[in-house]
């Protein structure tokens, strides 16, 4: 059980214009400016729920994570994880949960990757017939064993993302943090880190805490959604809630021949020419059933498709929203 | 206990890999223990009596130094430990149950005693082949033989502790070049390791004594030769657990200060 209540955080940052004489004067009166990176955070995660932490580059993702892991010491607020307050409680709190910092590494760079395993094993003081057990897993739904034996310097990012991931879950956590997992993936490791994350929510019941800047991650993965901006959390729901609230528009796309297709009300062209027309129609004037029958009774419809809004253009849209 | 001995054999066996490195320090080392002794020499044969240690105390001095040069020379830092404060890394080992202190110098540990291991024994052993007066001697008794164990030991832990200070200083401070080199200055002059300390002038000595250098390479290495007798030998070692105990207590107060406000930033 994860607990945030007004979760406050500022930060003082050094400033000074350009030039030669500001920096001179710098050197005898700092000026700061502060930035509140959160303000009023307060949400809960239960026990063996997925939540995607959405939101854009500097948005306070990485500071909530930072704060839910025990690194950080907020201003003020409550947070509570199993009981324990993480930065005070921080080496009881740590032993409980598991971090992947997408662009951070853990593993020892000039040793195997079983060795760093290993170093991990004995800090996390596990068992090690548990360890042993724990181990074949991670292997197997991760598809390392060809690797682990490896120097983590020869490996590919794809493949110490994988040996990351494992290295996180050496100690069965309870509670699983990912910042950007996926960043710098390509497409095959992304969907078996996907389909891995997946794997260890349901069937170990590890509660996964996941930011990204990748929609398809948030789509393949999460039920539920915290968005959030400017340091604050803005929305907090399920994904196809969302879907819903946001999908007042679709975008047909027509292949057709004859004469140029003529467009009715609440249709917005994008493309018309040579029997190509990429239409959007708003969705609550006109259904889709309606644009259908209206197109095909003007022209002889060769090919058609329905597209929604990804959640891509979804989060532009919340992001232009609640203009951040 | 138990993780941070794991922690102290994978340092210790990353740090014997390099294998060309040892041979490259083992060859400098002699290179420059000679020059250093032969310059010694020069200044002896001018009258041995005018000198504070006899030519046989300073040659023991000498390669001892040059052996176990990987335990004490100051300049020598963990570059990783420095980027991972830099770099934010230091995210990743404050999400294990272990102590940020006692981890670091373990660490320090490790690194120093696969170098000096794979160091130590051919300089030991080719030293003590040397014609005399330049070859090393054992200890004079097997007194100061014990003696020299427990206080190289305990000038290992003073000076990693004293270097933990530098390592923690990072977190102050946006560049840590600039107090390492005057660190690594100071530390050298006053430890000994330029000139032995009994060569400084008389009125220097007892304030050198007192400083926590001197219970670095000095207190040992003086002890082996038969430089300083017993009961000098066993307050300079209690010297030297005072000030183990008084840099370790800083450097855990000050990373615990620093802990408290680390803010690790970017994604």
């Amino acid at each position: 059980m994860i607990e945030l209540k007004n979760i406050n955080k500022t930060f003082k940052v050094a400033k000074r214009n350009a030039g030669f004489s500001e920096a001179v004067k710098a050197l005898f009166k700092k000026e700061y400016t502060y930035i509140n990176a959160l303000q009023d955070v307060s949400f809960s995660i239960g026990d063996g729920e997925m939540v995607g932490y959405i939101g854009p580059n500097g948005a306070g993702k990485s500071s909530t994570i930072k704060i839910m892991s025990g690194i950080l010491t907020p201003d003020s607020g409550e947070c509570m994880i199993d009981g324990r307050i993480p930065w005070k409680d921080r080496i009881a709190h740590v032993k409980n949960i598991g971090v992947v910092f997408g662009q951070r590494s853990q593993l020892w760079w000039d040793v195997p990757v079983i060795d760093s395993f290993e170093l991990i094993r004995d800090i996390y003081k596990v068992e090690n017939a548990e360890y042993k057990k724990t181990l074949s897993q991670l292997i197997e739904l991760l598809n390392i064993g060809e690797i682990v034996k490896t120097p983590t310097r020869q490996l590919s990012l794809g493949q110490r993302m994988r040996c990351e991931i494992a290295a996180s879950l050496l100690h069965s956590p309870k509670i699983l943090f990912l910042d950007e997992p996926t960043i710098g993936l390509d497409a095959v490791s992304k969907i078996a880190v996907r389909e891995f994350i997946k794997t260890i929510n349901r069937e170990n019941k590890t509660t996964v805490i996941l930011t990204t800047h990748d929609m398809q991650d948030i789509e393949a993965l999460t039920e539920r959604i915290l968005l959030i901006g400017k340091g604050r959390i803005l929305l907090d729901g399920s994904l196809s809630e969302l879907k819903t609230r946001n999908s007042t528009h679709k975008t047909l796309t027509v292949d057709y021949s004859g004469e140029k297709l003529p467009l009715s009300e609440h249709m917005t062209v994008i493309k018309n020419i040579d029997g190509h027309a990429e239409i959007i129609i708003d969705t609550v004037f006109l259904t889709v059933s309606q644009a259908i029958s209206y197109i095909s009774s003007k022209v002889e419809v060769k090919d058609m498709s329905v597209m929604g809004e990804t959640v891509d253009e979804m989060v532009v849209s919340l992001y232009k929203e609640f203009e951040i | 206990m138990k993780k941070y001995l794991s922690f102290f054999r994978i340092r210790f066996i990353a740090g014997l890999q390099y294998r060309a490195a040892a041979w490259a320090g083992i060859a400098t080392q002699f290179a420059w223990g000679g020059m250093t002794l032969l310059m010694f020499w020069a200044f002896y044969q001018n009258g041995e009596n005018s000198f504070p240690m006899t030519f046989p105390e300073l040659s023991s001095y000498i390669w001892m130094q040059q052996a176990f040069l990987a335990m004490f020379m100051a300049w020598f830092f963990d570059h990783e430990i420095f980027e991972s404060i830099t770099s934010g890394n230091i995210a990743y080992e404050l999400c294990r149950p272990c102590n940020i202190y006692s981890m670091w110098f373990i660490k320090n540990m490790a690194i120093r005693l696969s170098r000096m291991v794979l160091r130590c024994f051919p300089i030991l052993l080719v030293a003590a082949f040397l014609p005399a007066p330049f070859h090393i001697t054992l200890p004079p008794d097997w007194l100061s033989g014990v003696l020299f164990l427990v206080s190289i030991i305990l000038g290992f832990l003073v000076l990693i502790s004293f270097s933990m200070l530098i390592y923690i200083s990072a977190f102050y401070m946006i560049s840590s070049v600039g107090i390492r080199i005057l660190a690594t200055s100071v530390i050298e002059f006053f430890a000994g390791a330029v000139i032995p300390i009994p060569f400084f002038p008389e009125a220097l000595q007892p304030i050198m004594y007192a400083l926590p250098f001197a219970s670095m390479q000095n207190t040992p290495f003086l002890i082996y030769t038969g430089h300083i007798g017993e009961i000098k030998a066993l307050q300079s070692i209690a010297l030297q657990l005072i000030w183990f105990i008084a840099l370790m207590i800083a450097g855990r107060i000050l990373i615990k200060r620093a802990l408290k406000k680390i803010i690790v930033q970017g994604g």
